[in-house]
């Protein structure tokens, strides 16, 4: 049996073609929109990843450290270890900051990390080149997306670090890639101001006569150091030892200590439903619409594909060619103009997705769901189509 | 003729529908959960690894002389200025005396007086001495009463005590003026020692409390920088050891120095242990004290054992390990870490033999069933 479609494709496949790619390249921006959504969101659950955290202690009351600002004392961590269930507590700060390398300035999250080994929570998890920060002062680790290089000299506030690592996917729930800098550090620079505030506000306290008093020398000494302190981090990263459930350990901390706790699932409520909340609703209205004209559009072409061969089909009609054959010859074509229009759309955003400069992330699910949405657009847009051509009166072939 | 294009038709067509499957395919695998990650692996080697400890401080004089007055008084004047050098015993400024010149004075002419009645004492005693003896010759001779003897006798006493008295009283003036004068010298502001000027707190004029700073002195010899360090990394840490400074004016110029002490007191507060680290040799021109110095020590090199890079620890499930590669595939191995260096390597305690193969570098986080294929750099991160 000949194939009625292959042979009209073959008639005129150019045009098939280039009728396919172009479908394909709209079905490619649909895809590209729903990973810019899983980007965005994926955004979201790299930043808990990456902190490593189970439990994150943060200022009683505050939907911090990464929705709200929240600052609690640099040594919670200490009574919070000693809590049942908590097998490490580790201080980090966050500051979204400008960090100025020698030509230019990139928007960057400045993490600070404290102190220890490897693996210990707030660290940046794996790395791409360099190495993780051994001193305790002036080193950096940054994600590639910041686009430093190793060796590089960074300026946080008044300070020079030296780049030793690069990692990827360390990003903030808005994109910004993640510099890690040492806690002592970060919190300077989280609370140092310029040369100029600090002399500023020397001068504010030293005109004070009630801490610059002749009679207690010393005071005012006294005063400007502790003013020039910065004791606080913006949350404490809990883990837990095995066996221990979440939601009882930060019951405990809550508690006794008299901090606000939470766990990954009310961290993710926190960032997705709250942080990321209208930006993700914006992009889901898009890609609503968008695939909604994608579908219309496809709808389109089927038609007018088979409205332009309407003369023909009265023909093949006129010669007595079953109905159910011109259908499946119509349906056949429509799903092959389908298929390659999702394999161009696939492959024009894979290819495109990395020159974001926000992380779009093509999830398989989607690609299969927006597989078998394509097919059944072509199959309904099909339908019309059929309905169409088998209205036609054969006696129009040789009417018209 | 007529089957040839059509066949050639076809044949283009097949040809683009065979390259965009070809592409297809190619994309699903290179690119999503299904690509391969790419990882750079490292041998482990069996080293000995020189552990060093970083920190920061500020420099500090050891020896810190901060002259003021003893009593509260008002500044007369100063005769030294911040950068003067200084020599010990020299007078360096002088406090305002008020009343203490007028009252040693005052002192002077009570200490005359009680010599003139010490004087008049004697003068007394000298006539009450002839006086008993000469009715003591008249009794002999029985010209003059016993009572007149007996109350010539008492008064030659009476003169005796007040001689006495006389002369104490004497002392005691003598002695109230010392004292004055004591005082008078004690307010001039005198250097304890050799030393540079640093801080002139105050000018003439003015009135300081007692113990208040006017003069502040330090012996530039006695530079020294105090260093804090990170308590997580001070086990070795002892006086002795070699040190580089590295001080924020002089980029680039490590001097060299060592250990001096470390402090047996640590800052409960900002958890960092304190040191004290001096300059092999003294420093020309001298950096200001309070200027930033980084310091980096070399503890002592540690036994060989096995290494490997500190971006390869990685965790998972709670345990701190490295993705070995055995025979392809990745399998995590927990480990326990021992001395690390400034160099990012680290020895393993437990775990690992030498010969290991390890991941070191991944562009994704890694699981045990993830493809992987090994390559020499992570592409797309800058070398």
């Amino acid at each position: 049996m000949i194939s009625l479609a292959g042979r009209d494709i073959q008639h005129d496949w150019g045009k098939y073609v280039f009728t396919g790619i172009g479908l394909g390249l709209l079905i490619g921006v649909t895809l590209t929109m729903a990973g810019v959504y899983r980007g965005m969101v994926d955004d979201g659950k790299a930043l808990l990843d990456n902190s490593g955290a189970e439990l994150w202690v943060v200022q009683k009351e505050t939907l911090g450290p990464y929705a709200e600002p929240s600052s609690l004392n640099d040594d919670a961590y200490r009574s919070i270890l000693a809590v049942q269930g908590v097998s490490q507590a580790a201080n980090v700060t966050y500051l979204t900051m400008q960090v100025r390398s020698a030509e230019r300035d990139v928007r960057a999250m400045v993490v600070g990390i404290a102190s220890g080994e490897a693996g210990t929570p707030g660290w940046p998890s794996y790395l791409v080149a360099g190495r993780q920060i051994t001193r305790s002062h002036y080193e950096a680790v940054a994600d590639v997306a910041a686009g430093f290089a190793l060796g590089d000299r960074v300026r946080i506030r008044r300070h020079h670090y030296t780049v030793v690592g690069l990692t990827r996917r360390m990003v903030s729930s808005g994109g910004d890639p993640m510099v890690f800098i040492p806690l002592k550090d970060a919190q300077e620079a989280q609370f140092l101001k310029d040369n100029d505030a600090v002399l500023q506000s020397r001068r504010r306290t030293s005109e004070n006569p009630a801490f610059n008093r002749a009679s207690v020398p010393g005071l005012l000494d006294a005063v400007i150091t502790s003013q020039s302190r910065n004791p606080y981090v913006n949350a404490v990263l809990v883990r837990l030892q095995p066996g221990y459930a979440s939601d009882d350990v930060a019951g405990s901390i809550e508690r006794w200590q008299r901090l606000t706790v939470y766990t990954r699932p009310e961290m993710e409520g926190i960032l997705i439903g709250k942080l990321i909340a209208t930006s993700a609703k914006q992009i889901g209205m898009f890609l609503v619409i968008l695939a909604v004209v994608s579908a219309a559009i496809v709808a389109f072409i089927i038609y007018t594909m088979t409205l332009g061969k309407i003369r023909e089909i009265a023909v093949l009609k006129l010669i007595g060619t079953r109905n159910r054959t011109i259908a499946s010859m119509i349906m056949q074509q429509a799903l092959g103009l389908g298929l390659i229009g999702f394999a161009v759309g696939k492959i024009a955003a894979s290819f495109w997705a990395p020159f974001f400069p926000k992380y779009v992330l093509l999830v398989p699910s989607d690609t299969i769901a927006g597989f078998f949405a394509v097919v059944v657009i072509c199959m309904l847009a099909s339908l019309i189509a059929i309905r169409a051509a088998l209205r036609v009166d054969p006696a129009d072939a040789i009417g018209g | 003729m007529k089957r040839l294009p059509f066949q050639g038709r076809s044949m283009a067509f097949a040809a683009v529908l065979v390259a965009l499957v070809a592409l297809f395919a190619y994309v699903a695998l290179r690119s999503g959960p299904l690509a391969p990650i790419a990882v750079t692996v490292a041998t482990v080697q069996s080293r000995s690894v020189t552990p060093g400890v970083f920190g920061i401080g500020t420099v500090e004089s050891r020896h810190r002389y901060r002259v003021g007055p003893t009593v509260a008084g008002r500044v007369k004047r100063l005769m030294v200025d911040v950068g003067d050098q200084v020599v010990a015993g020299q007078l360096m400024g002088e406090m305002d005396p008020v009343d203490l010149d007028e009252r040693v004075r005052a002192l002077d002419a009570a200490y005359r007086r009680s010599e003139a009645t010490v004087r008049e004492a004697e003068l007394r005693r000298e006539f009450a001495q002839t006086q008993a003896e000469r009715y003591e010759q008249l009794l002999a001779v029985r010209s003059t009463s016993q009572e007149i003897v007996a109350s010539k006798q008492q008064e030659r006493q009476v003169a005796d005590a007040a001689l006495v008295a006389t002369h104490a009283e004497l002392a005691r003036a003598g002695d109230d003026r010392a004292a004055l004068v004591a005082q008078r010298k004690n307010i001039r502001l005198v250097a304890p020692a050799d030393g540079l000027v640093i801080a002139r707190d105050v000018d003439p004029g003015t009135t300081v409390v007692a113990g208040q700073s006017v003069v502040e002195i330090v012996d530039p010899s006695s530079l020294w920088v105090s260093v804090r360090f990170d308590q997580s990394s001070t086990l070795g840490l002892e006086s002795g050891l070699p040190t580089q400074i590295l001080l924020r004016s002089r980029r680039g110029e490590p001097l060299p120095g060592r250990v001096t002490r470390v402090e047996p007191r640590a800052d409960a507060v900002t958890e960092e242990t304190i040191a004290k680290v001096v300059f092999n040799s003294i420093l020309d021109p001298l950096p200001p004290i309070g200027e930033l110095a980084e310091v980096t020590v070399s503890l002592l090199a540690t036994a060989p054992a096995p290494v490997i890079p500190n971006a390869a620890v990685q965790r998972v499930d709670g345990q701190s390990g490295v993705w070995m590669l055995v025979r392809g595939d990745l399998q995590f191995t927990p480990v326990t870490l021992g001395a690390s260096d400034l160099d990012g390597n680290v020895q393993v305690r437990r775990g690992l033999s030498v010969g290991d193969r390890v991941v070191v570098y991944s562009a994704k986080a890694l699981r045990a069933r993830s493809r992987i294929t090994v390559v020499d750099r992570i592409p797309g991160a800058a070398p």
